[in-house]
């Protein structure tokens, strides 16, 4: 109980000075009337510091007390209790935008935001105008926003009034990321809320926090590629209000909240158009195969090129060698089983695994069997050469190493569950996972140096840059683990689990996963870059060639997306599922669909 | 273990004119052809070095070092958290804010990341090593506003373990990288108002060394809203050296400079007594603080 008036219920905030309560009003005693208690504790040892504080506070109450409007919290109290200030305010039946947007877990929609965005510049509007002297907010940002229970804004802490000394090391005002430039300058005009506006709504229709990116960089992170669902026009808006120079903005909440009226109507009543109509306008008709190759059944597995020749297997068990300039049928091989594998080509030989149990080993020129060597499972992973052996895995549980010429066993690795992953080889060590979750580090005497374990399935390939190996699992991570040691250094969650096998180009990582998205990460720390969604699973794996990045989806399209942005080149359909790997030499790309076809076509 | 290979699969496909080589000058093939001495077990070389510098009357700086090696049945895996922090406030709260930041942080790595390794019985480490880091900046800033509020900190931490460095960065203290072939990187990213400036464009590199708000920060420990800190993870240079300071030494010393006082000395510490020497030379005008790592495998 605060001076025998207020019933402490509950903490509903803490900030850096101190807690937000709810209490209720014991002045009341026969009706539930609920109070915001804000608490300020005066810890400073400096008496100037604390004196700023306190003024600080009081400045909050006397701004308060005089305003009347229906997006402010009305003030009932004020008074100081020992070394603690205190606020009685309005109670809030309400989340702020702060709690919304961690409970989303993503964007918010566009017209939820808009309906938002206009309260808030009336509101705004009515502090810029205020009669005697302007009031600027200063400190827009989600948590000091609250929606109540009807779904309309609420401002709340109008305590900011940071002491700004230009030349001091470490003063700040404002909230960094949602804070226009001019205000690390000491500057605060109604303009300056326009801005920091314009960022909360970009956090709120991009679910990125400004406050973990470089300051202004809203240029640089336009909210529709984030969100592409976002309309143009109300980007467009946003653009306006986080100028960089605070004359290149709306002139005032007014204007803003015109220009926001402007895109609802408008996406309102043309939704349907701002749908279809596609930002990029991929070219899809005027993509030709340079060529198409049938095959007799479905093709699930990854093409490989060597000397003019196209390699790769089908589910009718057979692996095809096809001429690349004109797709042309050159011979077949059958095995007794589908092939997934893709196909290694060393000292004129072809190596492919198939579902028969067997890798086999054919003549390049004829296609006649060389040998084969039998295995206790189905062959999904595909071989990797390395110093004149073959690595694979098996459905029997073993990563086998096999010399290429007598095809003799040198070892095996016990996995205990099917390897399907391809194994990566670097000089000392082979990398590999296993249907059960484990991934294994083992030496070339195949004795292993470290495991770790998923909670589901790693099916992906992993590739190893610089001393740190990328795998994804059907858990859903996407995984960076230091190389020689075995430990984790970060972890990427995509929206589902994945097969993919990740691809790496200068600092960037790309890889699919079953929710649809074709990710690009960041191989340092493990944040995204950006994603593109296509309408189906990817489970093939994304290759980069030049300044694109080449990835089939489920959905039957091969996509072509500029490797930095992610921005959608062109996509080109097919009948079935594309859930290979793409090749892609000599500016032509080749793979195959799961509508029997290999396709060749003009990266 | 190539050797084993090449017995093993009797085969050896790399040849001497496979090896590509970029061109170099004589003076650069000079420094890299000089014998680097390698270390048994694998281990790192430290020296640090601190200065209230000749204008400051308190130390603001704290810097923290703690190097590793166990060498047993395993392969030894050099270990190492090495922190420098430049507290700041104007007021006794800076240089409370620095060490308790420091502390903080450096206990949460110990906690997570030493015991489960060096303990009896190794544990697997399974939570990823960027969050441990993000999470035990996050307990600096907590300990920042509890026992220091009002101060603010840099913080700029390495973590090496084998061939990576984990660096983890908030304020405009510094990490680079030193090659010996002259190459001298910088790992972290300023935050700081007059950085941000110029890589908008507004302000040239000369215009920031002398503008009035050059020491203004935009994230620091203890300051503003909860944060996230700068996390990447890079190979560690080997042969080259981690370097890590406040501003007081980069602010003042020219990176060419910095480089041949590194590379004059096998002797980190010595380098580091040197580095400082030289900003104290240049006026010494803030406190100056200096990690400096040597991984000569």
């Amino acid at each position: 109980m605060l001076v025998n008036r207020y019933l402490i219920q509950e903490v509903i905030g803490i900030g850096g000075m101190g807690s937000v309560y709810r209490a209720r009003d014991m002045h009341f005693p026969n009706a539930l009337k609920l109070v915001a208690v804000k608490e300020m504790i005066n810890q400073a040892r400096d008496p100037l510091i604390r004196q700023t504080i306190v003024q600080n506070f009081e400045r909050e109450a006397n701004i308060l007390v005089t305003l009347n409007h229906p997006a402010i919290p009305r003030i009932f109290d004020y008074f100081t209790h020992e070394e603690r200030s205190y606020l009685v305010l309005e109670y809030i039946h309400g989340k702020d935008l702060e709690a919304i947007l961690a409970e989303t877990n993503g964007p918010l929609p566009e017209d939820v935001v808009i309906a938002w965005a206009i309260e808030l510049c009336d509101v705004l509007q009515y502090l810029h105008t205020y009669k005697t002297e302007p009031i600027i907010f200063r400190d827009m940002k989600p948590s000091n926003v609250m929606i109540n229970t009807n779904n309309h804004v609420i401002l709340v802490d109008f305590g900011i009034a940071k002491v700004f000394n230009p030349g001091q090391k470490g003063t700040m005002i404002g909230t960094e990321g949602y804070s226009p430039p001019e205000q690390y300058r000491g500057e605060a005009t109604p303009l300056a809320d326009i801005y920091a506006l314009g960022a909360t709504l970009h956090h709120l229709l991009t679910h990125k926090d400004p406050r973990v990116e470089p300051p202004f960089t809203f240029a640089e992170r336009q909210v529709r590629k984030y969100n592409p669902n976002i309309s143009p026009e109300l980007e467009a808006t946003l653009n306006v209000a986080l100028q960089y120079n605070p004359q290149d903005r709306y002139k005032n909440a007014e204007s803003m909240k015109e220009a926001l009226m402007m895109v609802a109507q408008k996406t309102g009543t043309l939704s349907r158009m701002t749908l279809l109509v596609s930002p990029t306008g991929p070219l899809t008709e005027s993509l030709k195969p340079l060529w198409v190759f049938d095959c007799e059944d479905e093709i699930r597995g990854s093409p490989t090129l060597d000397n003019g020749v196209v390699y790769i297997g089908a589910y009718d068990n057979n692996l095809y060698a096809i001429n690349s300039t004109n797709g042309k049928f050159i011979w077949k091989y059958a095995t007794d089983g589908g092939i997934v594998a893709k196909p290694v080509v060393y000292d004129n030989t072809i190596f492919v695994g198939s579902e028969d149990h067997r890798l086999h080993a054919v003549n390049n020129r004829s296609g006649k069997v060389v040998w084969t060597y039998f295995t206790d499972g189905p062959i999904r992973s595909s071989p990797r050469i390395a110093e004149g052996h073959i690595f694979f895995g098996s459905d029997d549980g073993y990563l086998h190493a096999v010399n290429s010429l007598s095809s003799r066993r040198i070892w095996r690795v016990e996995a205990d569950q099917p390897v399907r992953s391809t194994p990566f080889i670097t000089s000392d060590h082979v990398y590999f996972g296993n249907e059960g979750g484990e991934f294994f580090c083992t030496d070339f005497r195949g004795e292993i140096k470290w495991r770790f374990k998923a909670k589901r399935a790693i099916t992906s390939s992993p590739v190893v840059s610089q001393g740190v190996v990328y795998f994804t699992s059907l858990d859903s991570s996407f995984l960076a683990l230091d190389a020689k040691a075995g430990w984790v250094i970060w972890r990427f969650r995509m929206g589902k689990g994945s097969v993919s096998s990740p691809s790496k180009v200068e600092n960037y990582l790309f890889i699919g996963s079953a929710d649809g998205c074709i990710y690009s990460i960041e191989a340092g720390n493990g944040r995204e870059i950006w994603r593109f969604q296509t309408d189906h699973q990817v489970s093939g794996s994304p290759v980069v060639y030049k300044d694109s990045v080449y990835c089939g989806s489920v959905d039957g399209n091969m996509y072509c997306l500029d490797y930095r942005t992610g921005r959608l080149r062109w996509k080109f359909h097919t009948e079935g599922a594309v859930t290979g790997t793409p090749l892609v030499y000599n500016d032509v790309l080749y793979f195959g669909s799961t509508d029997h076809r290999v396709y060749a076509l003009l990266a | 273990m190539i050797d084993f290979l090449r017995r093993l699969f009797g085969r050896n496909k790399l040849t001497a004119a496979d090896i590509q080589t970029a061109p170099l000058s004589e003076k650069q093939l000079q420094v890299v052809t000089r014998e680097v001495q390698k270390y048994e077990p694998p281990q790192l070389v430290v020296g640090t070095g601190q200065s209230l510098g000749r204008q400051r009357e308190h130390n603001e700086d704290c810097l923290y070092a703690l190097n590793i090696t166990l060498a047993g049945k395993n392969d030894p895996l050099p270990f190492g958290i090495f922190i420098v922090a430049d507290g700041m406030g104007g007021h006794q709260h800076g240089e409370v804010a620095s060490e308790v930041a420091t502390r903080a942080l450096s206990t949460a790595l110990i906690r997570k990341l030493y015991i489960p390794n060096f303990n009896l019985q190794p544990e697997p480490q399974t939570e990823p090593l960027q969050e441990i880091v993000q999470q035990g900046m996050r307990e600096a800033q907590q300990a920042v506003l509890k026992l220091a509020p009002g101060g603010g900190t840099t913080m700029t931490a390495a973590f090496v373990f084998g061939e990576q460095v984990t660096v983890a960065h908030v304020g405009d203290s510094r990490a680079y990288f030193v090659f010996p072939d002259g190459r001298i990187q910088s790992v972290t990213r300023d935050h700081s108002l007059v950085r941000r400036l110029q890589e908008l464009g507004q302000i040239s590199e000369k215009e920031a060394a002398v503008h009035p708000q050059r020491n203004v920060l935009y994230r620091a420990i203890g300051q503003g809203e909860p944060f996230d800190a700068d996390i990447n993870t890079y190979p560690m240079p080997h042969p080259g050296y981690l370097l890590l300071c406040s501003d007081g030494l980069w602010g003042v010393v020219p990176e060419l400079e910095i480089f041949r006082i590194i590379t004059s000395t096998n002797n980190p510490s010595l380098a580091c007594h040197h580095l400082v020497q030289a900003a104290n030379a240049a006026g010494g005008p803030d406190n100056i603080s200096v990690i400096l790592v040597y991984y000569p495998n």
